[in-house]
């Protein structure tokens, strides 16, 4: 028996977990998955249990993904979205946290736009705090869906290779990622315009280029990442169609790939810039399967948090 | 308590049970509960297969989702329910290895209404060692067993541990 336990941690970043953290998580997925194919989706596991979803930044996917994540194991989820909170009323990020608290929230969910804002709520309230991406820092249960997404697909990670392409710097998709795969034994490069890979990646033991058709020739994934403009005060590249030149995947590069290429995009894409629409929706593609999967891993880790272990 | 002749003879007895009083077994659907339910279920199903020549389908159920103590049962590892085919207007037999306080079959029972509408549900044990906390009984007893609450009746099968036997055992061994 495993002496691993999750129960009543944080999961801030996967910087701080150990492979065998991460294992711990990944295996038990799959009774999630399980419940999500019932066709009465729902088990009373979280019965009683409050779920805070606390979004200071638009997001879709991943604050549904933890509604329906936390809704499967019949918690009550609330959803607070900055537009609509009294942080726009001035009320400060600490004071609206310590309220959260005393409602008796059984754990928060945090996105914010500013890297380390969950790590300061953790730290603030008694309740655990799940980080749903920090600005350029972490965005650890996407690298968890990502990696289970890999291992129901291959086994065992080891000495399996990665390519991350796109805007590696100010990912925190790529971050989490790197993380995750090199803990469980992968090979990653990095790949994107000069002006778009950060310093310090061979600490971590990460290659780095900026010639896609030579990369993809030898890796067993490529991760596409979303072409964040929203990201973007200075110009790190001329113009959309000139880095779809160079870095968007379409068909024909992907033709270059070994067989059996996995490709993965955390979403949301945008088509013809990043990837072309023929690739994301090919068979190679296991764009929706991260989708699905990242319900089952937020429930496990929901599951795990709250009790389980 | 048992050895492995007497508790193939007590299963033997469980699957003419079962067959006999769900004539005819095609409407028939054993689940086991893990972990040791489930071999044991697979072994009614092939009984009743020599028995009646129907083949019953078996399947297994993990109750970890449905527990009411949940922080009691740190690190357990979950394992897959399979639930074989539809349970409406079937007749569905819980197999598991002990029955004690009725917590876990309270579990399987609220599991089991999520994937159907059984015509009834039963439920097969190897050993009852009694001392209820819930209003269950079992419809087939392999045996009974006289024990005190600290005890532990410990349940081993060939298909997970090696061998089939019984044994009572002082809480201080009780396995994890």
């Amino acid at each position: 028996m495993s002496s691993i336990s999750f129960r009543g941690r944080d999961l801030l970043d996967v910087e701080t977990l150990s492979a065998e953290d991460i294992q711990h998580i990944l295996d038990a997925v799959p009774s999630f998955k399980e419940v999500s194919e019932r066709d009465i989706k729902k088990v009373p596991t979280l019965r009683g249990k409050t779920v805070i979803n606390l979004f200071f930044e638009p997001s879709t996917r991943t604050r549904t993904s933890f509604e329906i994540a936390g809704k499967r194991l019949s918690a009550d989820v609330v959803n607070i979205s900055v537009a609509t909170s009294s942080v726009s009323k001035g009320e400060s990020l600490r004071d609206m946290a310590d309220n959260l608290a005393a409602m008796q929230a059984d754990v928060l969910i945090v996105r914010h736009h500013v890297a380390g804002v969950p790590h300061f709520l953790a730290r603030s309230v008694p309740q655990p705090v799940i980080n749903a991406g920090d600005g350029a820092h972490e965005h650890p249960t996407q690298a968890l869906l990502d990696v289970f997404t890999l291992q129901e697909k291959w086994g065992s990670l080891q000495d399996r290779s990665a390519l991350i392409v796109g805007d590696i710097a100010s990912s925190r998709v790529a971050r989490s990622n790197v993380l995750a795969m090199r803990k469980l034994g992968m090979q990653v490069c990095v790949c994107g315009p000069r002006t778009m890979l950060p310093a310090g990646l061979d600490q971590l033991g990460v290659e780095s280029t900026s010639d896609l058709d030579e990369a993809i020739q030898s890796t067993d994934v490529v991760m596409m990442l979303r072409m964040q403009r929203e990201r973007h005060k200075d110009v790190l590249f001329p113009s959309l169609a000139e880095y779809a030149e160079r870095y968007c995947l379409t068909g024909e590069r992907l033709r270059r790939a070994k067989e059996g290429v996995v490709v993965m995009h955390p979403g949301p894409i945008n088509r013809g810039v990043e990837i072309a629409p023929e690739v994301a929706d090919g068979l190679a593609s296991v764009i929706l399967q991260q989708v699905t999967n990242g319900v089952a891993v937020r429930m496990a880790l929901l599951y795990l948090i709250l009790g389980g272990g | 308590m048992l050895d492995a002749a007497g508790i193939e003879q007590a299963l033997r007895r469980l699957g003419r049970e079962i067959s006999t009083r769900n004539t005819p077994a095609t409407r028939l659907v054993l689940i086991g509960i893990r972990t040791r339910g489930v071999p044991l279920a697979m072994r009614l199903g092939a009984l009743i297969k020599s028995d009646t020549g129907t083949d019953v389908p078996v399947g297994t159920i993990d109750i970890t989702l449905y527990r009411d103590d949940l922080k009691a049962r740190q690190g357990r590892p979950m394992q897959a329910t399979h639930i074989p085919c539809l349970l409406d207007a079937r007749h569905v037999v819980l197999v598991d290895d002990v029955l004690y306080t009725g917590r876990t079959v309270r579990a399987a029972m609220d599991a089991l209404t999520d994937f159907g509408r059984p015509l009834s549900v039963q439920l097969a044990v190897l050993v009852d060692r009694g001392h209820r906390e819930f209003p269950i009984q079992a419809d087939y007893v392999g045996t009974i067993l006289e024990t005190a609450h600290d005890e532990q009746v410990r349940v081993q099968v060939s298909e997970t541990d090696g061998h089939d036997d019984i044994t009572l055992m002082e809480a201080a061994r009780q396995e994890a």
